[in-house]
């Protein structure tokens, strides 16, 4: 049911393909650079899962300030530390994908901004992603006043029946109109 | 019961059954072609898909059997015959793309603009395959080189043809080339295949601009549906929230530019928003802005007049012949141009110091100064070529009438006024040639490009090879420091990069019929510039300090291409329409308008109705009705996106109150449930005994995704019979649970 340590299953390749919105070739690449990231020892294991820190060093996510957010949404672990299985990983790269729709990116970009994973982007939300934006210096952060001007100004604009909180479907609403979204939106390895 | 379908005979199936099964077997697979879009995990989807594939295959052969079943099993067939091919065709596509991972590289240094090189490419490629095919037509078909007048160096010219000094201006043998239009025989029919080559040459021509044109309209439809149309600039601040970083940024040193930009948009846009309209000192700065203005507008008519001087003065030198001049003096045409378009966007840039805009706004000025400096440039050598080319009109009468002298001077008299001949035969080369000015136009485009080109490389090997190694290698003994300050690395300039292009371009599409291979050369000019550029925007350029688009959606630049395309297009088909062609060179020789050859088709070719049918299509009372319908046409569509746009708005203003409304119900309803529960459990239920309808709903709400804070679940503290209105942030109840609330009342 795993993959083994050297080779995808043909089938398995064929699966993976008609399930994301990856290529053949994407695929296996993406396979390669993940066996790179194992240890020796999980090699050899039918389902290996890389820990966070190692899914980390991946140089396209190493500079993003939401990486451990991405991995704590794709981990389909038990003890929630954000480690990948090779098909949390193939989950990955699909949404962030060249070719993934619109929706499936706002899903998941929804999940990622939201921090206390409450099903909402609420005020503390907000914050804690304007503050990873702006960088995690204490010289380039917002001041207090600036940043509460800002989320008004953002629950003003995106929050349609006004409860304080942005939902999915608001979310999916503000982002449908964007045009840099979905080019922005992007990881490829 | 479906099992026992399964394993009884098919034709004992009812029709009903049948449907029904068949209803299904569709719905899984439109499940299973869906399945990569569900936001679901890995595992999930694939035991999604595992059982539904042995679903639809179980019952696939049981629908398959039977005679009238077996066009249903070939199509199943074919559908995933053809679903396959799709797959392997995408994976063919990607990996043909070229420079796929070089422009994977750059995008991760720099913002990924690089896009719009692949409608560029795409654009060129077209027009250069199709003249290609008319080129091997010709080839193949065509009569070869020294056979004709037309196709040979005249014998003046012989000595020199070779030179390579002649051939790089595009004169000698390049010139009797198929490079240019003048090569081309105006005979009908060639060859067995009676291939119509004046006829093909034309509606190629036609054809090239005519699907650029729905390229160039397609992109933009394209993009402006992905704009989602109707409210665009409402969403400022949320856009910058969840829209501004760019994911593909791998670079330690992007990424911190790349915070200190949105950190800066941040606070502009707040600033922005807080301060008031008034601005100290307005007058000043409108002053400043008109002299900026002014000062850009002399610029431009500066150039313009330039270049026309230096037009002038080039057809001087060709009066007097090209020899006796200098290098400069031959190429002065186009070294000014080449010149004027380096220099003149670094003075607008300077001038526009004086303005104070938003750098945005300031870009979009910029942008358009160059624009107008460009378009002005082009025009006003399309104005001085056009003087030229009444000068060679001139000049072939003179020559038309010396030509029969010429032949009479061959017979040297021994004939009578009137008597036929017997056929002198004149090497093709001492045939006395008329000034082609069609190969002259397309000379001078070609030189114009080639010029272009090499001032190009030559500014990026200077301007920013040359720069960074003086700047690396020269820091270590110089007073301050090189590359913090003046002059430091040069930026990649990506507007300025693909403004070039377009105007490129537009240059080609002004050039093309008459000189058909120039598509063909600028494909291959674009290769060498797409290597060259990736080195040097991978090791000599930093990138730009603000990254901000010049405007918020692709199409600002495809509007450009689409105005270019329009403008370049005009001169060339004014040419076509008023200007009659040479008498001795080209496929429309001797015709009195090109467009003639479409007439002379229509005679010949079809029959006799259908050049009836086309007379009375183009009849003027035919074709006014009909451009006015279209204008209507327009209109009303304009007027129907209006009223669309409107009941959007007042959509979301209905959808606002509509949901605060329905807000206050559900809190009171959710206040009453908890009250009622409160006595309910007091009075009515103990703890054991199975739960009353209020418990029931605490558990209904409890089955949602998300936690319930454990304050949810006990009564609240009595709060007066006022319910206060829409809740103000999260208190004791998350979104989630108010929403449930309307489900678990149904039952």
């Amino acid at each position: 049911m795993g993959t083994t340590a050297s080779q995808l299953r043909k089938d398995l390749l064929s699966e993976y393909q008609e399930l994301t919105f990856l290529t053949k070739q994407e695929i296996i690449l993406a396979h390669k650079r993940f066996s790179e990231l194992l240890s020796k020892e999980d090699r050899n294991i039918p389902t290996p899962r890389v820990p966070m820190e190692k899914v980390l060093s991946l140089p396209e996510l190493k500079s993003n300030p939401f990486r451990k957010r991405i991995c704590h949404v794709f981990s389909t672990s038990d003890m929630k530390d954000g480690s990948l299985t090779f098909e949390d990983f193939l989950d990955l790269l699909s949404a962030f994908s060249d070719s993934a729709t619109l929706e499936i990116k706002s899903h998941y970009a929804f999940r990622i901004f939201d921090f206390d994973d409450d099903g909402t982007l609420d005020g503390g939300d907000l914050e804690k992603l304007v503050n990873c934006l702006t960088g995690e210096t204490d010289d380039t952060r917002l001041t207090t006043e600036e940043m509460r001007q800002l989320i008004s100004n953002i629950l003003e604009e995106s929050d349609i029946d006004k409860d304080g909180t942005v939902n999915l479907s608001e979310f999916q609403h503000v982002i449908s109109r964007s045009p840099d979204f979905v080019s922005s939106f992007k990881i490829v390895l | 019961e479906e099992e026992k379908v399964g394993e009884e005979k098919p034709e004992v199936l009812s029709p009903e059954e049948l449907e029904k099964l068949k209803e299904e077997v569709d719905e899984r697979k439109k499940l299973i072609s869906t399945l990569r879009g569900k936001p679901w995990p890995m595992r999930k989807k694939l035991l999604t898909l595992r059982e539904s594939h042995e679903f639809v295959e179980k019952y696939e052969g049981a629908l398959g059997k039977g005679k009238s079943r077996k066009l249903y099993a070939y199509k199943v067939m074919m559908l995933k015959k053809w679903m396959k091919f799709q797959r392997d065709f995408e994976n063919f596509k990607t990996a043909c793309v070229p420079w796929e991972m070089k422009i994977k590289e750059i995008e991760s240094k720099y913002v990924s603009y690089l896009f719009l090189l692949y409608p560029c490419t795409v654009l060129l490629v077209l027009p250069g395959c199709l003249l290609f095919f008319n080129l091997a037509e010709k080839a193949l078909m065509g009569r070869p080189y020294g056979s004709m007048p037309r196709k040979t160096v005249p014998r003046a010219d012989e000595a020199n043809a070779m030179d390579f000094a002649v051939l790089w201006d595009f004169g000698g043998y390049a010139q009797y080339s198929v490079l240019f239009y003048g090569y081309y025989n105006s005979q009908r029919a060639i060859g067995w295949l009676k291939f119509r080559m004046p006829l093909s040459y034309f509606l190629v021509g036609v054809g090239t601009v005519a699907y650029s044109y729905m390229v160039v309209i397609r992109t933009m439809a394209r993009n402006a549906n992905e704009d989602g149309g109707g409210d665009n600039n409402s969403f400022n601040f949320s856009w910058k929230m969840f829209t501004s970083w760019d994911y593909l940024i791998g670079n330690p040193e992007t990424a911190d530019n790349k915070f200190a930009s949105i950190t800066t948009s941040f606070k502009e846009a707040i600033l922005e928003e807080q301060e008031s309209r008034k601005d100290d000192n307005i007058h000043l700065t409108r002053f400043l802005r008109v002299l900026a203005n002014f000062l850009v507008l002399c610029c431009l008519a500066g150039s313009g007049y330039l270049i026309y001087f230096v037009v002038r003065r080039s057809q001087k030198f060709a009066l007097e012949g090209l020899e006796s001049h200098s290098w400069w003096e031959r190429n002065e045409v186009n070294m000014v141009m080449s010149l004027l378009g380096m220099f003149c966007p670094m003075l607008f840039d300077v001038i526009s110091a004086l303005e104070n805009y938003h750098p945005r706004i300031a870009l979009q000025w910029q942008l358009g100064r160059i624009f107008a400096l460009f378009l002005g440039n082009l025009y006003t050598f399309i104005i001085a070529l056009m003087d030229e080319i009444n000068l060679k009109r001139e000049e072939e009468e003179v020559l038309k009438l010396n030509m029969t002298i010429w032949e009479a001077s061959l017979y040297n008299g021994t004939l009578g006024a009137n008597s036929t001949a017997p056929p002198i035969t004149v090497h093709p080369a001492d045939i006395p040639r008329g000034p082609c000015w069609e190969t002259m136009v397309g000379q001078e485009f070609v030189r114009l490009i080639v010029s272009d080109t090499m001032t190009t490389y030559i500014t990026l090997l200077i301007g920013d090879f040359l720069r960074a190694v003086l700047v690396r290698f020269l820091n270590y003994c110089w007073c301050w420091d090189l590359e913090a300050g003046f002059p430091s690395y040069s930026e990649f300039d990506v507007s300025g990069n693909v403004l070039g292009l377009i105007f490129n371009q537009g240059m080609i599409w002004m050039g093309a019929f008459y000189a058909p291979c120039l598509p063909a050369l600028n494909v291959l000019r674009l290769h060498v510039s797409m290597y060259l550029q990736c080195w040097a925007v991978m090791c000599c350029n930093v990138p730009q300090e603000r990254v901000f688009k010049a405007s918020g959606s692709n199409n600002f630049y495809m509007a450009m291409l689409l105005v270019i395309l329009f403008l370049s297009t005009l001169p060339a088909i004014y040419t076509i329409v008023t200007i009659p062609p040479s008498f001795d060179c080209g496929p429309f020789s001797g015709k009195s308008r090109m467009f003639d050859v479409i007439q002379e088709t229509l005679e010949s070719d079809f029959p006799a109705w259908f050049g009836k049918v086309f007379s009375y299509a183009s009849n003027p009372g035919l074709v006014l009705p009909f451009l006015l319908l279209m204008v209507l046409a327009i209109y009303y569509l304009q007027s129907t996106s209006k009223s669309y746009k409107q009941a959007n708005l007042e959509l979301k203003k209905k959808l606002q109150t509509v949901s605060r409304t329905i807000n206050k119900v559900l809190t009171l309803i959710q206040y009453l449930l908890y009250s009622l529960c409160g006595t309910c459990t007091d009075i009515v239920c103990p703890p054991e005994s199975t739960p009353c309808k209020g418990g029931e709903h605490r558990a209904h709400q409890g089955k949602s995704d998300h936690q319930i804070p454990p304050s949810a679940t006990s009564p609240p503290a009595p709060r007066g019979h006022r319910i206060p209105g829409p809740l103000p942030g999260n208190q004791w109840q998350p979104a989630p649970s108010v929403q449930r609330v309307p489900n678990s009342q149904r039952h």
